[in-house]
């Protein structure tokens, strides 16, 4: 039988065994949620995007403290880095005062671009570190920059 | 494996023709089938404030359009009716940089007020129901065991200066310092300045150095207008004046353009004169009208956290720092799980029950996650038609702790009929002080301010205009 031609439900139904086998996480959303931690933000030194690196009590038995605190402690600095005030930040906001702001509509900012660095570091740790103890980071951005939710799955067999 | 089963049924499936939803049985794969062919719904179809979007979520405005309207009329007129009138005779008797540089401020400040308009001001998305239940919980815990409810404040320590973070009912969580609820908006904003019914949006972090920018702008070029009609009048020789005269047309157009840029130029000079101390201090409007860090409303000496102590660096880091991104993501799609929580998927409720088990569920929406078929948008994200209102400019959170009804919290029709031209930043600064005490912006009561009883007396104006059906509980 000749394949059907790619229609849009098709279509899906071919990136849909692509995601399955794809990597660990996805398989993680198969297993049941059995709670979630947040993560507040820290305000100690004003409104600059930091995360409270507290280690929560929920997650002592499922990954070491030094390796949480290290990933958090990694996303503060990036977090740092992109509102910096610097030589950079100022130069972008002179050009873009200059005209009238519309660069902004063709360029990407500093920050989007330390953005796009910062899920890139939140994926790898997920793969690397947090999906295979049954945890999952979620992407502060997707939460307004408000928290750093954790989510913890059951316990199984599933995907080890 | 299942996964690899679930798809070969699919594949087979598909080489029949005419998938209509209703003659295939109500199975996993016939629900599918069902949402894939629903169109997908991005964020803000289903965005929980009060906020209009247009050409596909690309542009943010508020709910009512304030006088916006107004402020575009006035700085088109005006500038049309004097690159008309006043520039070829300038040109004629001084120079051709006059209208070169009139149409270069003119493009500049239309440019920035669309900006300041258009764009996300810095709105904090609502929590998530389940960061919502883990506040409740952190608040229970830390409450007493008395009847009294508990605290819903947290102390924070800024830079050695305690600042209160209060908790927003409406958008369950603690609110961030500096931010405010918009109650004509029914957002958290972040640094929300105040709600600008000139521009029609409001006025917070992102879209503050575009507002910054256009008032310094708009003085400039209503000084440069005014200075330029005086000069014409003053070079007009006698007998151009008499013929003028006769013209009444003319004459008259003069006049308006002298009366227009002569109110105009007091009352912006004087806002771009307060903003540009604002902004050297690193103050928000929201913050000096409280008196939060002048020492006014604490018994001791309070000072900004937030200013660096320096004159320059606090204007580069207002005007100049980096450009925080938008978190409430308009264009982004929704997931599956968004879909099922959004409001207006009530058909979709029925489906559930009838599903085999939640973790077959979970293999089928979950696979397709982003594409997730949605129904089309059935109405347009516009709630609670009555609430809103010309609320000038603060939002007071000082009155919130007075439980009063939104009744007297409205600045009055006074505050925005006095002089037209006159920014409503003085007179509500004035006006705030006198109504803070009875006041109440109807910010954060219990319930939010959705099911807030709408203000009285302005209310049957709103329902009018608005004409929107009533408020979701």
């Amino acid at each position: 039988m000749t394949p059907p031609p790619l229609t849009p439900t098709n279509h899906r139904k071919v990136q849909l065994s692509h995601i399955t086998t794809h990597s660990l996480q996805d398989l993680r959303q198969q297993a049941a949620v059995a709670a979630k931690v947040f993560i507040q933000r820290d305000y100690t030194n004003g409104t600059v995007c930091q995360f409270q690196t507290k280690f929560p009590s929920e997650l002592e038995t499922r990954i070491d403290k030094q390796q949480f605190e290290e990933t958090v402690r990694t996303l503060n600095n990036l977090y740092a880095e992109a509102e910096k005030l610097g030589g950079q930040s100022y130069l972008e906001g002179c050009l873009a005062c200059l005209t009238a702001y519309t660069v902004f509509l063709c360029m990407e900012t500093h920050y989007e671009k330390v953005l796009k660095k910062i899920a890139k570091y939140i994926q790898e740790q997920n793969d690397k570190i947090y999906a295979p103890r049954g945890l999952l980071l979620t992407d502060p951005i997707e939460r307004g920059l408000r928290v750093i939710e954790v989510t913890l799955f059951e316990d199984r067999s599933l995907g080890r | 494996m299942k996964n690899c089963e679930y798809q070969q049924i699919d594949l087979e499936a598909l080489s029949t023709p005419a998938p209509t939803p209703s003659p295939q049985p109500v199975t996993e794969n016939g629900k599918k089938k069902e949402k894939t062919a629903k169109k997908h719904r991005r964020k803000w179809e289903v965005f929980k404030g009060k906020n209009r979007f247009c050409c596909d979520g690309r542009i943010i405005m508020a709910r009512q359009s304030g006088v916006l309207p107004l402020t575009l009329g006035l700085i088109l007129v005006t500038s049309v009716l004097f690159f008309i009138f006043d520039c070829p005779f300038l040109v004629q008797h001084l120079t051709v940089c006059i209208p070169v540089i009139g149409g270069a401020l003119f493009v500049f400040v239309v440019i920035t007020l669309v900006q300041t308009s258009f764009s996300d001001p810095g709105i904090l998305p609502r929590a998530t129901p389940d960061e919502a239940a883990d506040v409740e919980k952190q608040i229970d815990d830390a409450g007493n065991t008395t009847y009294r409810p508990p605290p819903r404040t947290r102390e924070v320590l800024i830079n050695q200066q305690a600042v209160k973070l209060k908790y927003c009912f409406t958008c369950k969580m603690f609110r961030p310092p500096r931010t405010s609820h918009c109650s004509l908006c029914d957002n958290c904003v972040e640094r929300f300045d105040h709600h600008c019914p000139w521009v029609g949006n409001c006025v917070g972090k992102r879209n503050y150095r575009f507002f910054y920018t256009f008032i310094v702008s708009l003085s400039f070029l209503t000084a440069f207008i005014f200075g330029c009609v005086t000069t014409h009048l003053a070079l007009t020789s006698e007998q151009e004046r008499i013929i003028q005269e006769l013209n009444w047309v003319a004459a008259n157009v003069q006049l308006l353009k002298l009366v227009i840029c002569f109110f105009s130029v007091w009352s912006i000079l004087g806002l771009s004169g307060f903003h540009t101390y604002l902004v050297a201090s690193n103050l928000t409007t929201n913050e000096d009208i409280k008196g939060s860090w002048s020492g006014k409303s604490g018994a001791e000496a309070a000072t900004n956290p937030y200013s660096h102590r320096n004159i320059f660096i606090n204007c580069c880091s207002v005007l100049c720092g980096p450009m925080p991104p938008s978190l409430i993501d308009r264009r982004g799609f929704l997931s599956a799980e968004e879909e099922e929580a959004a409001p207006q998927a009530i058909g979709r409720e029925v489906e559930l029950p009838a599903l085999a088990s939640k973790k077959d569920i979970n293999v089928g929406t979950k696979c397709v996650s982003e594409e997730s078929p949605a129904r089309p948008p059935s109405r347009p994200p516009d709630r609670c038609g009555e609430r809103t209102g010309h609320n000038p400019v603060v939002n007071s959170d000082t009155a919130r702790d007075n439980r009063m009804a939104a009744r007297g919290a409205r600045h009055t029709p006074a505050a925005r009929g006095v002089g037209g031209d006159a920014h409503t930043h003085h007179h509500a600064k004035a006006h705030h002080k006198r109504t803070q005490r009875g006041a109440k912006s109807a910010l954060d009561g219990p319930g939010g301010t959705r099911a807030s009883s709408p203000s009285l007396g302005r209310s049957s104006k709103d329902r009018k205009n608005a004409g929107s059906p009533p408020p979701l509980p």
